[in-house]
């Protein structure tokens, strides 16, 4: 597999998981409109996924459809960051989560419209606007809860601390991000962090959070070694699709 | 517009009440029978009010519970594109349940006052989503047959009287009749797929045909609210008018699946032009109606921990938008 296909695939599955673990919500939200903002945000991010598994699989060339490569792949063929698949905790857990990933995503989707590969430019000029939204949500929340009660400042930092390791990933770059920024195909992931980290500071200190320090261990999910996490996530997902083979639905 | 008449009419009303509620009542239903629709801020009768704010929320509930049986197979779909349009349907589901409960606020209750009736189990929600959904096919056989159901008995509330909830149905059946689509392709596709998938829709529609028919309620004779409704154009047709309209309707569909409808009894009756059906097992219904469904007691349970889970989090937002506001006037003073 080409680093180009492999770095398709990183953005596919990020979208993908972050996609399915959201969709765990919808119903059991705190109130009937976060169950339809949850959905929609869970909608774009499947749209993404399924439009980035479509180019991934033409890149491959082995005839493999978006199905094939979200039900029959195996958990270390998952290419996702690490933050992604982290179980929803509390609604606080989930803002936080998605707050963190869509304040890179805009950044990242900024500069992928501009990108080498056409695809990739047409499909983030689209996931851009998506994006946009998906920030206002939850930065939204997150200064609500932030600022909210005891209790709510209480819980949303206490999931800050626990996702921010989470985020080293995002910005450390390797052999494939090496490639494909050098192709202009994507950005130099420790370009986007500046950007990124003014977009998370503004919001945290208009919600009273602080910014937890950096710890030192690194998460490798788009290399394919992932948490404890996304084994039950795939289990789950992928089981009827896996217990009839060849089936169509 | 329509309420002009009857608020000058509301003035007058001090001299003598008994004489001119009877007056209201009787302009009341002239205006119904002259097909005109009924507002917020005209004069209604009580038991009119009562009616519509029984019927409206107990259908915004049905919604809102009706998310949990077809969530339970978000996470498992079996394509993206699958996946895709159950989250979709299952959205739609809670956008026309937000959509009833304020069609409801505008006979003055509260959402939160109806919200703590479901949750107290004082409020009935439709029966049908105490039923399990144990495969995919259980998914299909919603939108299908549940939908298409649900379907039947709204097409005719885009004509109720009260016009709030007449406006909010006529957006409601246009989404519900997609619903109903896509359930049918999934079942069609499964009753053309291998034969596992076949078996699949054969069971699934076992198990919801029954408590589909019984989605229109008891029959005629039984019905306690209807004739009332009737008279006020809250209900266009009888329970067992709509059940016959609907096992005409679905039959031939089943049959075009290639699937067995679980019925005996069922044959056509070729000089009434209509298929004859066995009879219900009412006691089921009365069962499932009493708390004594499969999931009766999982279904609140999982409302009530949504609710319970998620009270922080309201109440932030409350504290939150109470402290902005506080920064407003202190800002303007």
């Amino acid at each position: 597999m080409t680093p180009h296909c492999r770095y398709v695939l990183r953005l596919a599955d990020t979208s993908l998981i972050l996609a399915q673990r959201l969709g765990e919500w919808i119903g059991h939200a705190p109130a009937i409109e976060e169950d339809l903002g949850l959905a929609n945000v869970s909608l774009d991010l499947l749209g993404q996924a399924r439009m980035l598994l479509s180019y991934a699989a033409e890149l491959e060339g082995r005839g493999r459809s978006e199905d094939d490569l979200a039900y029959l792949r195996e958990e270390s063929e998952f290419l996702n960051a690490t933050l992604v698949e982290q179980p929803n905790g509390d609604f606080g857990q989930t803002i936080v989560r998605q707050f963190l990933i869509d304040a890179w995503q805009l950044e990242l989707y900024e500069w992928l419209q501009e990108s080498k590969d056409p695809r990739l430019a047409e499909i983030a000029a689209k996931a851009v606007k998506e994006t946009r939204y998906h920030l206002r949500y939850s930065a939204g929340w997150l200064v609500r809860l932030g600022d909210g009660t005891e209790v709510s400042h209480a819980r949303v930092q206490d999931a800050l601390e626990r996702l921010w390791p989470f985020t080293g990933e995002l910005f450390a770059a390797d052999a494939v991000d090496h490639e494909v920024a050098q192709a202009g195909i994507g950005p130099a992931p420790e370009s986007l962090l500046p950007g990124w980290s003014a977009r998370i500071g503004a919001v945290l200190s208009g919600s009273r959070l602080a910014v937890p320090p950096t710890t030192p261990f690194g998460w490798h999910g788009k290399r394919g070694q992932h948490s404890e996490h996304l084994g039950h996530v795939l289990a789950e997902m992928q089981s009827l699709h896996r217990a009839h083979p060849g089936a169509i639905w | 517009m329509y309420t002009q008449g009857l608020d000058s009419l509301g003035k007058d009303c001090l001299r003598d009440e008994a004489q001119d509620i009877g007056r209201l009542e009787q302009r009341f239903q002239a205006r119904i029978d002259a097909e005109e629709k009924i507002e917020p801020k005209g004069w209604m009768p009580e038991a009119y009010r009562r009616t519509l704010i029984r019927q409206i929320s107990q259908h915004a509930h049905s919604e809102i519970v009706g998310m949990l049986p077809e969530g339970n197979w978000i996470t498992r779909a079996p394509s993206l594109l699958r996946k895709s349009i159950l989250i979709a349907k299952v959205q739609d589901e809670g956008g026309h349940g937000a959509y009833l409960y304020s069609a409801a606020e505008t006979l003055g209750v509260s959402r939160d006052e109806l919200i703590g009736q479901l949750l107290e189990g004082k409020a009935k929600y439709s029966s049908i989503f105490n039923y399990p959904t144990p495969t995919w096919a259980d998914i299909g056989a919603i939108g299908w047959l549940v939908d298409g159901a649900a379907i039947m008995n709204q097409i005719p509330l885009c004509r109720c009287s009260y016009g709030p909830y007449a406006r909010a149905m006529v957006r409601i059946c246009k989404e519900e009749s997609f619903h109903q689509r896509q359930g049918y392709e999934i079942m069609l596709r499964l009753s053309r797929g291998t034969p596992p998938q076949k078996e699949m829709a054969q069971q699934a529609l076992n198990r919801w045909w029954w408590p589909s028919l019984m989605m229109f309620g008891p029959s005629d004779a039984e019905s306690k609210h209807s004739a009332q409704s009737m008279r006020w154009k809250i209900k266009r047709f009888s329970n067992d008018e709509l059940r016959q309209k609907f096992v005409d309707f679905t039959v031939p569909q089943a049959e075009f699946l290639g699937l067995a409808v679980p019925d005996p009894a069922l044959s056509w009756d070729e000089a009434a032009q209509h298929y004859r059906f066995g009879a219900i097992d009412w006691s089921e219904f009365e069962q499932v109606l009493k708390g004594h469904g499969p999931c009766n007691r999982e279904r609140l349970e999982a409302r009530r921990r949504a609710h319970d889970e998620g009270r922080w989090v309201r109440d932030a937002a409350v504290a939150h938008a109470s402290k902005q506001a506080a920064k407003e006037k202190s800002r303007a003073a």
